[in-house]
């Protein structure tokens, strides 16, 4: 699904951001990517999306050689993964119905097909009630739930999110970590970065510890292993 | 399962179409003042530089008219016969740039003299009976701008006695016109620009409030086309706005100004105004192509920047 071949990741600034990840990441598992930060996590993320481009090395991804990929094939990428932040980057002016049929407008579906899967995907979330609401009327937790229906409503195989619990408090991040439960038992690839040592250490999962650039450490079922 | 079909990126389907439109319209009302301000500086730049087409297409007119004026007088040798007469007349109008011949015959000519000089004419009383002007030929140009060289053509001609055509002051007349018609192709070509830079960067300022949205448009998979026909579509409709209100400012002022100067004792054959068709409809096609031009170019310019995610 995922795998990466001694990826290297300069910035025009000089900073080593990755330096020779391998790695592979098989359909349908759930991976937190732990580590100090400034450690590479966010890089490693970006690159999978093609927000960066790799200085060195092979990215695969879902079919798609990431590193090599042109220009104008990247929408395609992003369309077979759906992406979640921490700060939620969901659209002001538009309605929580409209921000998720947004994801499908853009790759060109009819309304017919829009509405019925928008409101699935709202269900799944537990938000069909608030769907005419704008996202400022929301709660921090049920705005990313929003982002989190929008990422899902286009099928994608996998989900990358950045820290999507970094802006909740643990009550609500609990809400969000189960609805990702959720998806990866129905089959959906998790690649997760996260600081939240509570959540690594009870909802056991592989965990790939990113440091200085480098791949320290990769457990199935492994701890958060950082005192924060 | 949805569609993600590759295909829909070359073929752009008409539903896709329609929403760019209604999008494009969407935000115009969306960012009301912004649009407000775009429209705003689309009016007052093409205003500008409507009032200036319309001078210097009316100065333009003014130094066509003058120069219609220059004409060279061929005299003819007084000891031409008819036939020489008719020959000479044959070889001037065989000349290429020869736009027109006409006869003047002496007593014509004498005429003319009189009547140019007004109150004077007493000073030529008593010349019927013996009329020292020869017969001449009048001969206009194609191009104004070629009398001296088919003067000098002329001069070459047999029984030509003598040729006047105002030399050295011709000269500066055209002088004077072509410097007026450079002066003014300057003016319009800086306004344009200035108009241009202007728009766009207004219209900058209203994409610089929309990185966010564009942002995630990429970020959900939105090819570059997708982003920006919206924007397209703005644009268009904001120049095309901002042309509008220039346009019946002008048509209207115009009208005015063409009826008190036209109908007014200033006006002459020489000083006249174009009239107000087909002036009108050239300077509202004019403006309208501008604005439409730099309101998409300004849009698209400005979008390019963010799309470099």
């Amino acid at each position: 699904m995922i795998e990466m071949f001694d990826v290297w990741k300069t910035y025009p600034n000089g900073t080593n951001a990755l330096k020779g990840i391998n790695i592979r990441i098989e359909k349908g598992e759930f991976v937190y990517v732990v580590g100090p930060s400034g450690a590479g996590k966010s890089t490693f993320i970006k690159l999978m999306y093609r927000e960066e481009k790799p200085t060195k090395g092979q990215i695969f991804l879902g079919g798609f050689n990431v590193s090599r990929i042109k220009e104008r094939q990247i929408p395609m990428v992003r369309r077979s993964i759906g992406v979640v932040f921490q700060d939620f980057k969901l659209l002001p002016t538009l309605s929580v119905f409209e921000n998720v049929a947004f994801a499908m407008e853009v790759i060109e579906a009819s309304p017919k097909q829009i509405k019925p899967r928008v409101m699935d995907v709202l269900g799944l979330v537990k938000l069909k009630h608030k769907a005419k609401m704008l996202p400022s009327e929301l709660s921090g937790g049920e705005q990313q739930r929003v982002a989190l229906a929008r990422a899902l409503v286009n099928n994608p195989g996998i989900i990358i999110a950045d820290e999507p619990t970094g802006n909740l408090d643990p009550e609500t991040s609990w809400e969000i970590m189960k609805l990702f439960e959720e998806i990866n038992q129905r089959g959906t690839t998790v690649v997760m970065a996260t600081h939240n040592r509570e959540i690594v250490n009870t909802m056991r999962k592989r965990v790939v510890a990113i440091e200085a650039g480098q791949i320290a450490r990769d457990e199935q079922r492994g701890e958060y292993g950082y005192e924060d | 399962m949805p569609a993600t079909s590759r295909e829909g990126n070359t073929v752009m389907k008409i539903r896709t179409l329609g929403r760019h439109a209604r999008e494009g319209v969407k935000n115009l009302v969306r960012n009301g003042w912004m649009t407000f301000a775009s429209i705003s500086a689309v009016t007052i730049t093409l205003l500008i530089l409507g009032v200036f087409l319309i001078l210097a297409m009316n100065v333009n007119f003014f130094a066509q008219n003058v120069e219609k004026q220059v004409e060279i007088r061929v005299f003819i040798d007084t000891l031409a016969t008819k036939d020489n007469i008719a020959s000479l007349e044959q070889n001037i109008k065989s000349i290429p740039k020869v736009a027109s011949v006409q006869f003047i015959p002496k007593d014509e000519g004498l005429k003319q003299l009189r009547e140019s000089m007004g109150e004077k004419a007493y000073l030529f009383e008593g010349m019927d009976k013996e009329n020292p002007l020869p017969d001449a030929f009048v001969v206009k140009t194609k191009l104004p701008q070629e009398t001296a060289a088919v003067a000098s053509e002329l001069k070459k001609l047999e029984f030509v006695s003598s040729i006047n055509y105002g030399e050295g002051t011709v000269e500066k007349l055209f002088a004077a016109t072509g410097a007026v018609r450079n002066v003014g192709i300057g003016f319009i070509i800086g306004l344009g620009f200035t108009a241009m830079f202007l728009i766009a960067n207004t219209i900058k300022l209203t994409i610089v409030a929309r990185r966010r949205e564009i942002e995630i448009m990429k970020l959900v998979g939105a090819t570059n086309w997708f982003i920006r026909w919206p924007f397209f579509v703005e644009g268009l409709l904001m120049g095309i706005m901002g042309a509008l209100i220039p346009i019946v400012i002008l048509i209207i002022s115009y009208h005015y100004l063409v009826d008190a100067i036209n109908g007014s004792l200033i006006a002459s054959q020489m000083f006249q105004l174009l009239p107000l068709f087909p002036l009108v409809y050239q300077v509202a096609l004019a403006l309208l192509a501008i604005g439409a031009f730099i309101g998409i170019w300004g849009s698209l310019v400005s979008v390019r920047r963010f799309l470099r995610v």
